[in-house]
């Protein structure tokens, strides 16, 4: 509590981040459910007028939602996957009594860092491709016929890269909910007798479920809108063997230029983010006081 | 000057009225002290003073102006707080420069001041320290120097001595009683403690759930309780309550005796209460017994600490009739 | 951390984890070494681990190519900018909601969290003909804006819980003092926060260095930023992977040194203070 004075100088300050979020988040969300529901092409300027349900039924209806809407998921839960079992288990590691524990941060969380279509075109590249990627290179040196990983494998190509840089931020915050484990709460549990299983299980995994939680729903959020990684290695292809909803929308709205078709599409993303946001809030509410 | 009136202030925090009807004239000049338990709206009260709250209603003037509606920045009053609430990222020379900074004085001016008051606060070889390289006085010592530079109208203190240990509070006190000689100008102290509130205050104010119980010289609280609340809470050990039968001899619902009005003997006397010494607190000086009188429970006796007791000794009890309090059903005194 | 192993063990968690920190970070260790050889070194088979000629031919190559140095600067003042201006609405957004909380306070914070969430291609199409309209695609002051904008939320998070941490009573002090709210802000509050500001600023400046879909939707040649320049490197030309080495390592060793200096912020600032 403060004055009048100062609560109503409070709201003064506030107002700027208010209204330009508040702005930011109604005005274009706004247009584009207006356009979802309007015949509007960039291409065809002739086509014009109150669509209904019509885009909608064009862009849902379409197999290539199906398997964008397949792909989102696949993407977000094996990504989640890899890096949340890779991330516990990595923190775990680090967490142990080693040599050079700062320079192994450093090394683990560098990933992170590299900007999306860094991170695709080094993988795609350097790793993946067929001829002089280093899997290649393995491959051939095994006797082994090279995969072209991005025609065969698209997705799970896609799925490789992304883990890759978020790895780290499951790592990292996962240890750093790991080293929030008192010493003394270990100690405890050592001297009752329970032996490396059992801490893990009664000890390390309930203190740890809040952190994974937050890694999970955060990862989530970024997640569903991949889209550099997409469009800079296979442009969704072949086919929308590798196209999510965010570039499925790109490529309805902004590639093929119909604006009515993509609005949809975008209304949909906003759908599905809302339901995971929903679960977002809560839990990160709920710890918003602790 | 600095004369501080506050007319029917009322104060409440959402539903929970904290203060409800409060008016005080505190005169230029005067250092006058809040005590009251825990939780009674101390703090409260002086932050409206200083503006660091708003009145629910009521009328705060200073000096005779009406400044209830004006923020603490244009009340030209000093607090110094309980945490001392030094800036962390500024030298001792800077946090007391800080308050003539903010009034744009000249630079030679500012510096004139500052070394005038660390000289008079014993700072002066701290002066480029930061507050965290200082032990606890020294702290509480930059905060008032602090709020002296800026020459108040009032000076507000909100339990600055509470952090200090035993020793430096005496002597911290002594300080704060001396500064007040020298500047003349108005302070008002909150405190827990009766001995500050005792030693420290031209007048005292009894705060009880937000009520004034009492405001008057210590010397007065002492001697004329108004009620029963301020006779408790004035005076320590604490005064010992009788009710029923024994109050109604002196035609009054319950009566009071301090324990330092008591005759203590071996053997009955006339008029005396019968007990059993139950703990013994020698302090050397005095000892503090705590008897046990029959039905009207445990009682606190201070007597010299030549004669000693221990668990399990009858003795006497004789009240100075002349220093019996008497009270009504209210509580009020009689 | 005090617990007592073995030496054996203690050597074979060591060794563990350096083969597996080694490998996660073999990726960018590859890019750089490969940045510096031919390009018939670079996909020579079996390859090379070494630069047997070490060359700074691909360095000059990308800039005379696609200009690193101009998309460079777009990405610094789009980072700087952007994060620059969310601290200037932020700041006093944050010392609002810190020092003068009322019941909605939670409330205005999660809404603000929301606005992140919202995907961004649900408002893609919209923003493109705004920005199209207003001539604001491929400008640098365009993509500045929508910067600030998709960072405010995590600015503005991450300086309310580092505010929360500075007690009100020093603030209480300054008013006494006779500071008026701007010098309570520039005086008392900001130098105190500095190390959380300063935090604020390098996670912000990471995130909108690395952010790519704006970036590579609304900016082209002009205005492009290092995202948008290597994403030009996508359909390869001849024998291209050292030169799109070298090009990847200068678009990421400047925001990679600032990021292992602010790991530890980047947990408090991504999970909104949920994990410290
Ligand atoms: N901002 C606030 N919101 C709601 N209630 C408050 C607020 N500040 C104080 N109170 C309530 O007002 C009452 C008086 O508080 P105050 O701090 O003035 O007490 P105090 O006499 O200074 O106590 P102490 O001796 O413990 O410091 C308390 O019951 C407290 O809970
Ligand atoms: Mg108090």
């Amino acid at each position: 509590m403060a004055t009048q004075q100062t609560n109503t100088l409070a709201r003064v300050m506030m107002a700027p981040a208010v209204i330009v979020l508040l702005i930011w988040m109604i005005v274009p969300l706004v247009m584009t459910i207006w356009f979802s529901f309007q015949n509007y092409s960039l291409i065809n300027p002739m086509m014009t007028g109150f669509a209904g349900w019509a885009n909608y039924i064009y862009v849902i209806g379409d197999p290539s939602f199906t398997q964008a809407l397949v792909n989102t998921l696949l993407l977000v839960g094996g990504v989640l996957i890899i890096t949340v079992i890779g991330g516990t288990f990595i923190a775990l590691l680090l967490d142990q009594p080693i040599w050079g524990q700062g320079i192994l941060r450093i090394l683990v969380i560098s990933p992170f860092f590299v900007m999306p279509p860094v991170a695709a075109l080094i993988w795609k590249n350097g790793f993946l491709h067929p001829g002089y990627g280093m899997f290649g290179h393995l491959f051939k040196m095994l006797g082994l016929q090279p995969v072209d990983w991005f025609a065969q494998y698209p997705l799970f190509s896609i799925i490789v890269i992304v883990a890759w840089q978020w790895l780290p931020f499951a790592t990292l915050i996962l240890l750093t909910a790991l080293q929030s484990l008192s010493e003394e709460q270990r100690e405890a549990a050592e001297m009752d007798g329970a032996n490396a299983i059992n801490r893990f299980w009664y000890i390390i995994m309930p203190h740890m479920a809040r952190a994974i939680t937050i890694v999970i729903l955060i990862q989530t959020i970024f997640l569903l809108g991949i889209f550099a990684e997409i469009r800079v290695t296979t442009g969704g292809g072949p086919g929308y063997a590798s196209t999510n909803i965010a570039f499925l929308v790109f490529r309805t709205g902004i590639l093929s230029n119909d604006i009515g078709a993509g609005s949809a599409g975008g209304v949909v993303a906003v759908i599905i983010a809302n339901i995971v946001a929903f679960f977002l809030m809560r839990a990160v509410g709920k710890n918003l006081d602790a | 000057m600095g004369s501080i009136s506050l007319e029917h202030v009322n104060k409440s925090f959402g539903d929970v009225q904290v203060i409800p009807d409060i008016s005080l004239d505190i005169k230029d000049g005067e250092f006058v002290v809040f005590v009251g338990p825990s939780g009674c709206g101390k703090s409260t009260l002086l932050r409206l003073i200083a503006g660091l709250e708003d009145t629910s209603s009521g009328t705060i003037l200073l000096d005779g102006v009406d400044m209830t509606d004006a923020p603490p920045a244009r009340r030209g009053l000093a607090m110094v707080f309980q945490s001392y609430a030094l800036y962390p990222h500024m030298s001792v020379r800077d946090n007391i420069a800080f308050p003539l900074k903010m009034a744009k004085l000249p630079k030679e001016v500012i510096d004139q001041k500052v070394d005038y008051a660390a000289r008079t606060l014993n700072l002066s070889s701290y002066l480029d320290r930061r507050p965290r390289a200082l032990s606890g006085g020294q702290r509480q010592r930059v905060a008032i120097g602090r709020a002296i530079v800026r020459e108040p109208k009032a000076f507000l203190f909100d339990e600055p001595l509470s952090n200090l240990d035993a020793a430096l509070r005496v002597n911290m006190r002594l300080e704060i009683t001396e500064l007040h000689q020298q500047l003349k100008t108005t302070m008002i102290y909150v405190t827990h403690d009766q001995v500050e509130a005792m030693t420290m205050a031209d007048r005292i104010v009894v705060l009880n759930a937000g009520n004034v119980e009492q405001f008057g010289s210590p010397l007065d609280l002492y001697k004329k309780p108004a009620n029963r609340f301020v006779a408790g809470f004035i005076g320590s050990p604490r005064m010992n309550f009788v009710d029923g039968a024994e109050a109604a001899k002196y035609d009054a619902h319950s009566i009071g005796v301090r324990p330092e009005h008591f005759v203590l003997t071996r053997i009955p006397a006339p008029g005396s209460w019968e007990g059993v010494v139950s703990v013994a607190e020698q302090l050397g000086s005095d000892t503090f017994l705590h008897v046990q009188v029959g039905e009207f429970g445990l009682m606190t006796i201070r007597t010299d600490g030549e004669e000693t007791f221990s668990h399990g000794d009858d003795v006497y009890l004789t009240p100075d009739a002349t220093r019996i309090y008497r009270f009504d059903a209210d509580g009020k005194a009689l | 951390m005090a617990r007592k192993v073995s030496t054996q063990t203690r050597i074979g968690f060591t060794i563990g984890a350096w083969v597996v920190a080694l490998l996660l970070f073999s990726p960018i260790l590859w890019t750089a070494l490969t940045a510096f050889k031919t390009e018939a070194e670079a996909i020579a088979s079996p390859p090379t681990f070494w630069p047997q000629t070490f060359t700074l031919e691909n360095f000059s190559a990308v800039q005379e190519r696609s200009d690193y140095v101009k998309h460079a600067i777009n990405s610094i003042i789009v980072a700087l900018g952007s994060t620059l201006l969310g601290l200037a609405i932020g700041i006093p957004a944050a010392w609002a909601m810190a020092f003068a909380p009322t019941k909605r306070t939670k409330d205005v914070l999660m809404w603000m969290l929301s606005t992140k969430m919202m995907p961004a291609v649900g408002v893609l199409i919209p923003i493109y003909l705004i920005f199209r309209d207003l001539r604001l695609l491929d400008t640098v002051h365009g993509l500045t804006i929508i910067m600030t904008l998709i960072n405010l939320p995590i600015i503005i998070w991450m300086l309310y819980t580092y505010f929360k941490e500075i007690p009100v009573d020093i603030l209480e002090a300054a008013r006494m003092d006779g500071a008026e709210l701007w010098n309570e802000i520039v005086h008392v509050l900001v130098p105190m926060a500095i190390p959380g500001i300063a935090s604020t600023l390098l996670l912000n400046v990471i995130l909108a260095w690395n952010e790519a879909f704006w970036s590579i939707t609304l900016t082209s040649g002009r205005a492009g930023t290092l995202t948008a320049f290597i994403s030009s490197f996508s359909s390869p030309q001849g024998l291209f992977l050292a030169k799109l080495s070298a090009a990847s390592l200068l678009a990421i060793a400047p925001i990679l040194l600032m990021g292992w200096f602010s790991q530890k912020q980047l947990v408090r600032g991504l999970t909104f203070g949920a994990v410290k």
